[in-house]
């Protein structure tokens, strides 16, 4: 397929939702009607300014907003040691401050104030790493909502903590045992409660995935982080940062902070998935690199697949990237060139988890450890006067009891 | 006129609904799938629904997900299920055979050369749960250029204003989704199917036939007084399932566990019928 050279990377989606060849709403019959009402709503809610206004006070008084922009000076003269005069500045976006300790609060609080509008009392969501569910079941006690959260039995296990925190903010957990029993089954169920109560209820999305319009709403939602960040590194160094790197299960933490520097083409931009036990292995959930283009959970987009287009089971030590697909308007930046997809393995992640928590006192979540891992390859290849931005999506406090698990005989 | 438009006029003929079944390809392997699948005409099922299994199958209740699940870990192929069309088709010329399924399994086979394996195996129509009529260039307009009918389904979601867009490139029948759910759960409310389906009716002259939640022949019939047909699958594919053995391999009840529930199934489509005519 040949790609047209674009004025602007910001203009998707068109109205059908489509990112290039990517996008689409691929969803049962039961589903269209309210796929249609929950766009309509959107699209009302964006032009309304009582919306705006409202999302910003939760957001500074609720979430915690701005979120800072960190020189992380430790682990910048760690990896430029032994560079050879190189080595990025390295700025850490820490999304993993806010209230609920990642970037998911700041979709759940727009796709719940969107549910009030639209008269929606029960709202369902899917989760991986638990943190997507938290925020749900945050803002659900927040505003008096039932709150119901499909979790593949999987991950109840591995991430624990986060399923307590669900029940004491008063949602309902329902584990998952189909499939993979992981967050790819989690949202097959999350879709099968919403055919089923659609009349009453909001399915809140955690990524840039789904139908038409979630890809486009979620990315707006996050695109907090890098409007965020672009006032920040001006006011700190005065220009834009050289490259931006963020981890990328969905998606939804790499394109709320890659969304506003798009059309700045001076700007690298590397998303970095999971390559599980490795690419070469078959057990990782890199999309892009290992995958091709299909449709599943109402999009076009690149998913892992056997020869039969039956989905494959991803595999990855972070529940939050643990996912065979990736959100479509990253499949369309990778196709255009515009972003640089990598992956780091489980093991890489683990090392950068460890890495960050010692350099600079922040634990880091596994999932933005992958992007982690990254720059420890990356930084030391650029000269010191090179601004390199890392989201640092979420906080670590729920993979302890995990990597302490993995780790054993060092605790 | 097509085979699927001759098999709801001879059912109509007969003053009755027809009685559609739904079976997975595959499931739980492909000898004893294409002995299910031979045994239904007979058995008094007037069109055949085969679903394709994926992975993922979002619409669809555990019945039917796991009977999915059996025939991909048998080896099932979407060729393979092209196969067994031809397999079947080579022996009955008449009863209509739908594929029913998600659209990845066929994206990834190719839209074009799909259409052209299922049209020379013998298939006559498709029912893709994941292609809304927003999507129809992906492989509706595709399939009724190339001769195939494309089945909708229509919801109790679909409201008037809705509906003629998705009767627009809908051939051969409607399918009416009796709840809003997956399938093989809740039972209907036949009174609100009756409504619903004259709803239909009056945007449409294709038959509308009715599924999800029908599980006896009391259904069946219950379903056959208002609508031009009924369809039956999570029900035959749970029967599929009680007749395996500990390791889940079909035993000597299998075709004739899925043959009995369509003999009732038929019976009830057919007294229905009685009841309408006295």
């Amino acid at each position: 397929m040949t790609v047209q050279p674009l004025n602007s990377y910001r203009s998707g989606p068109d109205e059908r939702g489509h990112f290039g060849m990517f996008g689409g709403r691929f969803v049962a019959e039961t589903l269209m009607p309210v796929i249609l009402e929950v766009e309509k709503a959107y699209a009302a809610a964006k032009d309304d300014p009582a919306f705006q206004a409202e999302m910003d006070g939760y957001l500074a008084h609720y979430v915690g907003r701005p979120s800072p922009l960190y020189y992380a000076e430790r682990l910048t003269e760690h990896l430029r040691e032994g560079a050879g005069g190189k080595g990025a500045k390295i700025y850490l976006k820490r999304e993993e401050l806010n209230h609920t300790g990642s970037h998911k609060v700041n979709n759940v609080l727009g796709q719940i104030l969107l549910a009030r509008r639209m008269g929606k009392k029960r709202i369902i969501a899917e989760t991986g790493a638990g943190q997507h569910g938290v925020a749900t079941a945050t803002l659900c006690a927040r505003f008096g909502l039932e709150c119901v959260i499909y979790m593949g039995a999987v991950d109840v296990e591995r991430q624990k903590p986060n399923v307590f925190r669900m029940q004491m903010l008063g949602a309902t957990v329902v584990p998952v045992q189909s499939g993979s029993r992981t967050l790819k089954d989690a949202m097959n169920e999350a879709l099968r409660d919403w055919v089923t109560n659609v009349a009453t209820t909001y399915y809140c999305i955690g990524t840039v995935a789904g139908p038409h319009p979630y890809p486009a709403m979620v990315r707006d939602f996050q695109a907090i982080i890098g409007k965020e960040t672009r006032e920040q590194v001006l006011a700190a160094e005065g220009r834009l940062p050289d490259s931006l790197v963020a981890c990328i299960g969905g998606g939804s933490n790499a394109m709320g902070l890659f969304y506003p520097f798009l059309d700045d083409k001076d700007v690298e931009i590397h998303g970095v998935e999971a390559a599980g036990h490795g690419l070469a292995s078959g057990q990782h959930a890199a999309s892009l690199t290992g995958g091709r283009p299909g449709v599943l959970h109402g999009n076009r987009t690149y998913l892992l697949m056997d020869d039969d287009g039956q989905i494959a089971e991803a595999h990855s030590i972070s529940a939050g990237l643990d996912y065979p697909g990736i959100g479509p308007e990253h499949a369309f930046l990778h196709e255009t060139g515009r972003v640089t997809y990598i992956s780091a393995t489980d093991k890489e992640a683990l090392e950068a988890f460890m890495l960050l928590s010692k350099l600079e006192g922040i634990i880091p979540a596994l999932e933005p450890s992958h992007a982690i891992a990254k720059v420890v390859e990356l930084a030391p290849q650029k000269p010191q006067d090179h601004i390199m931005v890392v989201n640092l999506s979420g906080r670590g406090d729920k993979d302890v009891p995990q990597v302490a698990d993995i780790l054993g005989g060092q605790f | 006129m097509s085979r699927i438009d001759r098999r709801f006029a001879a059912c109509r003929a007969e003053g009755r609904a027809a009685l559609v079944t739904f079976v997975t390809a595959g499931d739980p392997d492909a000898d004893t799938s294409l002995a299910i699948l031979k045994a239904l005409p007979r058995a008094g099922a007037d069109l055949i629904e085969i679903g394709m299994p994926f992975t993922d199958p979002m619409a669809d209740g555990p019945a039917i997900q796991l009977s999915s699940q059996r025939a991909l870990k048998g080896g099932q192929t979407l060729t393979k299920t092209l196969d067994m069309v031809r397999a079947f088709r080579a022996g009955e010329a008449d009863t209509p055979v739908i594929l029913m399924g998600y659209y990845n399994p066929i994206y990834i086979y190719g839209v074009a050369r799909f259409l052209k394996d299922a049209r020379e195996a013998g298939v006559d129509g498709l029912i893709v749960v994941d292609l809304p009529p927003e999507e129809d260039d992906e492989l509706c307009v595709p399939a009724l250029n190339a001769g195939l009918s494309f089945i909708r389904l229509a919801t109790p979601t679909t409201d008037d204003a809705r509906l003629p867009a998705v009767l627009a490139n809908t051939s051969g029948f409607v399918y009416y989704v009796s709840i809003t759910g997956i399938t093989g759960s809740a039972t209907p409310d036949f009174g609100a199917v009756a409504q619903s389906v004259a709803r239909i009716k009056a945007h449409t002259d294709l038959p509308v036939v009715v599924g999800f939640g029908v599980k006896t022949g009391g259904h069946a019939a219950a379903i056959a007084r208002g609508a031009d047909g009924v369809v039956v699958g999570s029900a035959l594919v749970e029967a599929v399932r009680a007749s395996l053995d500990g390791e889940g391999r079909a035993t000597a009840t299998t075709v004739t566990a899925v043959e009995t529930l369509v003999g009732e199934l038929a019976a009830g489509v057919r007294s229905a019928a009685k009841a309408t005519a006295a």
